[in-house]
């Protein structure tokens, strides 16, 4: 999705300010916003990748006004809307006053989960063997889904080299809109600094990116 | 940028605060379990895990090359579970290491907690791919241009992290003052470690 999100090589975002190590929320509700999200009991169960695609479609303004837990809240109310769990507008009837407490809803209590960190369960299974070998070199496809990717536009169609192998992984390409897992071969591709940004690459410089076999071709 | 509402609360505070009472009344979330992921990252998961593994593979290096070759097993023989994907990268003379995500905001939680606001912030995120030896000298790291610079933009499900370089004239501390040294900063690439006299 050629979008803002995408902002590897951007330009025009200014200076990068450093804070001291602080508490790990800065406000209550960026806390709140976090634990209602991990522990929200939502009909599509955990997908990461569906999750970072509602993230992409935000406007700019939900996307930038309020940070990393503003993205959080934005896209939870839009999984909320798709699961039909939140009505649109409700929850501005609510702030406006206009909403009175619902009773209580028939929706079981959510499960009490154990670590709130579930892990990122994506390797997979697959008979085919890897296309690539480490060391090879490969050309990045000119890939330009209107939905979810993980090739960077700032990496296609660039030449890089194949560093390491790793098992196959849940395709988010499909994985984000419901289309399947389709698993692939995942790649740490090596790409210099002059291939990805030319003339005004800083020398002895490398960027590596984790890449699905089929956003790759044989250089 | 943040609207503020007339009380003085911020809008987005409010609108918090009534979609957890919403989703609370239509039985979809339980205020103790949200209060517990909140707990959990903020008292149980964090950069000393990472820095217990640091500590360890600077004073042991055949832990070291465990780290570095199998993450997650070498994190379990310290007690510590790990539950994303994770690769540990050394940070030497030659090669500098620094970790980002460009497309969102990936960032290896199990071992450094949640990331810091800059890490997610469009400044990191666009200009350290492009930049890294002027980011990093802004960021207080000036790196000679005879050390290579990788920049790991987490694209799939594989977290990254950074073992540092061990300072100088650190040889007789122990583990527990070793593990002190290591900063969250350090172990994303955007800082060296320093002994506490050389500050």
């Amino acid at each position: 999705m050629n979008r803002f999100h995408d902002l590897g090589g951007q330009h025009g975002y200014g200076s990068i300010e450093v804070e001291p190590a602080g508490p790990v929320f800065h406000e209550r509700w960026e806390g709140r916003v976090f634990g209602i999200s991990l522990s929200v009991s939502g009909r599509e169960g955990i997908n990461l990748d569906a999750t970072r695609y509602r993230g992409e479609c935000l406007d700019p303004v939900s996307y930038f006004q309020n940070g990393y837990y503003g993205r959080w809240l934005a896209a939870l109310e839009l999984k909320l809307e798709e699961e039909g769990l939140l009505a649109p507008g409700e929850l501005d009837q609510r702030l406006e006053g206009k909403l009175e407490p619902a009773s209580s809803g028939s929706a079981p209590p959510p499960p009490q989960q154990g670590s709130p960190l579930r892990g990122l369960h994506v390797i997979r299974e697959v008979n085919e063997s890897p296309a690539y070998t480490q060391g090879q070199a490969i050309l990045t496809r000119n890939h330009q889904p209107a939905g979810h990717t993980r090739l960077p536009a700032y990496a296609r169609w660039r030449r890089g080299v194949i560093m390491r192998v790793h098992p196959a992984m849940v395709f988010p390409d499909t994985n984000a809109h419901g289309k399947g897992e389709n698993p692939q071969y995942v790649y740490t591709v090596e790409f210099s600094g002059e291939e990805l940004w030319g003339d005004s690459a800083e020398p002895g410089t490398f960027v590596e990116l984790d890449l699905f076999e089929s956003y790759l071709t044989a250089a | 940028m943040t609207l503020i509402h007339e009380h003085g609360v911020p809008e987005i505070a409010l609108r918090v605060e009534a979609l957890e009472s919403l989703l609370i009344e239509k039985g979809l979330v339980s205020p103790a379990a949200v209060d517990a992921v909140i707990k959990y990252f903020e008292q149980d998961v964090g950069p000393l895990n990472g820095a217990t593994a640091v500590a360890r593979a600077w004073l042991d290096p055949d832990y070291k090359a465990r780290l570095l070759e199998d993450a997650s097993s070498a994190f379990a023989e310290l007690g510590i579970t790990v539950r994303d994907n994770i690769i540990a990268l050394e940070n030497t003379t030659e090669e500098h290491n620094v970790v980002v995500c460009t497309l969102c905001s990936c960032y290896p939680w199990s071992v450094l907690g949640l990331p810091p606001t800059w890490y997610k912030a469009p400044a990191y995120r666009s200009r350290v791919v492009r930049e890294p030896r002027k980011v990093l000298a802004e960021m207080g790291l000036e790196l000679p241009e005879s050390t290579a610079i990788r920049v790991w933009d987490s694209s799939a499900e594989i977290r990254y992290m950074v073992v540092p370089k061990r300072p100088d004239r650190t040889g007789l501390m122990t583990e527990d003052e070793l593990q002190a040294l290591v900063t969250r900063d350090s172990m994303i690439g955007v800082a060296q470690t320093t002994a506490p006299d050389a500050k």
